[in-house]
């Protein structure tokens, strides 16, 4: 590992050691924040008695549906727009302050367009999720090498084809960065919106122990969350280098 | 005989407020299994030329005709391409660029390992077959390129200066090769190239073009054996045709230098 990786993990670790021993000299009062090495008990005093599983389930099915919907619909509507670019010149400034929108508000109509169930935490994720996929397609798309559409024609490839069998691969790196702010997002949109109305869930676990002042199980369920979104990421980062490493010039 | 590709009054013209007269017009008629190289000037319009023949642009008028058929606005079987770009696919191994046509016409993967064996071999890339293009040189992509065109066994050839990004000995080996797959797949090859050695060393017949709007000068027939080789630099007749070709051109090129 390079001296900054060392670096980082010195840094994490010692900001980890440094709340602990804040918490236990009393400087930082339990009923605020638990000291690291409790919350860690109580994570997997809570993960073996199986409490919260079906609420973990429900959220990662949701980031689940709202991952690939976006990455569906995303990479459809990526590719319908590079080869149509008048439309592309008519949404383009909208693209750009798609973001400044604050999904939340639209989470009462989404209500009562979905209803109770899981439908709206999904579909904010899908919400926030969804252009990242189609700005990270489009851009991908605009890199094709004009001689790659040629080689594909003297192929004999028509437009789905060629979208499917060059285009889109030679996107790939562009929409693999789309990919992880789709993870990401989902990640967001989902728990962000179990916090709010919902009744499962790992949002919705972390704000009802908030309400009942039960610290452990809210500490608990905050590293879990941490700790699943840091591994998933550096995952996907890993993997991602893995498929650069074949493309870049030796 | 009948010509196996044939131009009659071939031109491309890029409309617009001032419309850009880009080409021809062209005549030109090629014998099956002949080896046609084109120079002229750069910007004269070979590119156009070769787009055309192949039907990935529509001539605005006159008309192409490929065995027996009407070439228009779309690439007949039959025709193989090589650009001077690279246009391997960077994401696929070198197996599997060359394999990339064969798949796409549905041939069982029993065939694809066969023909895409042979090609390798035929193409010295034997060490190379699970490299990704990001690992070779840029002659070796340009290999991967013609085999990939290969293994479809084009009837008609036509390369857009393959060998332009290439150093000169590389060249002369590359066109040693293209020697040796013309004469073993009785492929009628249309090379166009602005090295006027490579022109004369590899056609049977070297067509001359204009600067733009680009037209023949003239056509020169080489009359070299069928079994040449790159060592025909040295003859004398080489450096005659060579000098020739450079007399026809000269004028253009400084015409086309003078505009750009």
């Amino acid at each position: 590992m390079s001296s900054a990786g060392w670096t980082r993990i010195a840094l994490v670790a010692g900001l980890v050691l440094l709340l602990e021993a804040l918490c236990r000299a009393g400087v930082i009062p339990n009923f605020t924040v638990i000291p690291p090495s409790a919350m860690a008990q109580s994570l997997w005093k809570v993960l073996a008695s199986g409490k919260f599983t079906p609420d973990i389930i429900a959220t990662l099915t949701n980031v689940g549906i709202a991952i690939a919907a976006s990455m569906v619909v995303g990479i459809a509507l990526g590719t319908l727009l590079q080869s149509w670019p008048a439309a592309r010149r008519v949404l383009d400034p909208l693209f750009a302050t798609y973001y400044a929108v604050p999904m939340y508000a639209f989470y009462p109509l989404l209500i009562v367009l979905f209803g109770l169930g899981d439908l709206p935490q999904v579909a904010i994720g899908f919400l926030l999720a969804v252009m990242a996929v189609i700005i990270n397609t489009l851009n991908g798309l605009d890199r094709v090498p004009p001689v790659l559409v040629k080689a594909a024609r003297v192929h004999g490839l028509g437009f789905l084809k060629t979208a499917h069998r060059v285009r889109l691969p030679y996107a790939a790196p562009y929409i693999f960065t789309g990919f992880k702010l789709a993870v990401a997002y989902s990640f967001i949109g989902v728990i962000g919106a179990e916090f709010i109305t919902s009744s499962r869930g790992i949002g919705y676990e972390i704000s009802f122990a908030y309400n009942n002042f039960d610290n452990p199980v809210m500490y608990a369920m905050i590293l879990f969350i941490l700790a699943l979104v840091v591994t998933v990421n550096m995952s996907l980062h890993a993997w991602e280098k893995r498929l650069l490493a074949r493309r870049r010039r030796a | 005989m009948k010509p196996h590709v044939a131009l009659r009054g071939v031109t491309r013209v890029y409309p617009g407020k001032t419309p850009v007269y880009a080409l021809g017009p062209i005549d030109l008629a090629l014998e099956r299994g002949e080896f046609f190289a084109v120079v002229g000037p750069s910007g004269c319009g070979k590119s156009t030329l070769l787009d055309v023949m192949a039907g990935l642009a529509s001539p605005t008028a006159g008309e192409i005709v490929f065995e027996d058929r009407p070439v228009n606005g779309d690439v007949p079987p039959g025709i193989g391409v090589v650009f001077q770009e690279d246009a391997s696919f960077p994401w696929l191994t070198v197996h599997d660029n060359i394999a990339f046509g064969l798949r796409q016409a549905g041939a069982s993967e029993a065939e694809v390992a066969r023909q895409v064996g042979y090609a390798i071999e035929f193409m010295g890339l034997k060490d190379f077959a699970r490299a990704y293009p990001a690992q070779l040189s840029g002659g070796m992509r340009q290999r991967v390129c013609i085999a990939r065109t290969l293994v479809l066994k084009p009837r008609l050839i036509l390369l857009d200066e393959p060998f332009g990004a290439l150093d000169q000995q590389t060249r002369l080996l590359m066109g040693d090769e293209l020697l040796r797959l013309w004469r073993e797949t009785g492929a009628t090859i249309l090379l166009i190239t602005h090295a006027l050695d490579e022109a004369t060393m590899l056609a049977d017949r070297v067509g001359v073009m204009s600067a733009r709007p680009g037209r023949f000068l003239d056509v020169i027939a080489t009359d070299w054996p069928r079994t040449r080789d790159s060592t025909i630099v040295a003859s004398e007749s080489f450096g005659r045709l060579t000098s020739r070709i450079w007399t026809l051109l000269r004028g253009e090129s400084i015409r086309a230098l003078g505009r750009a």
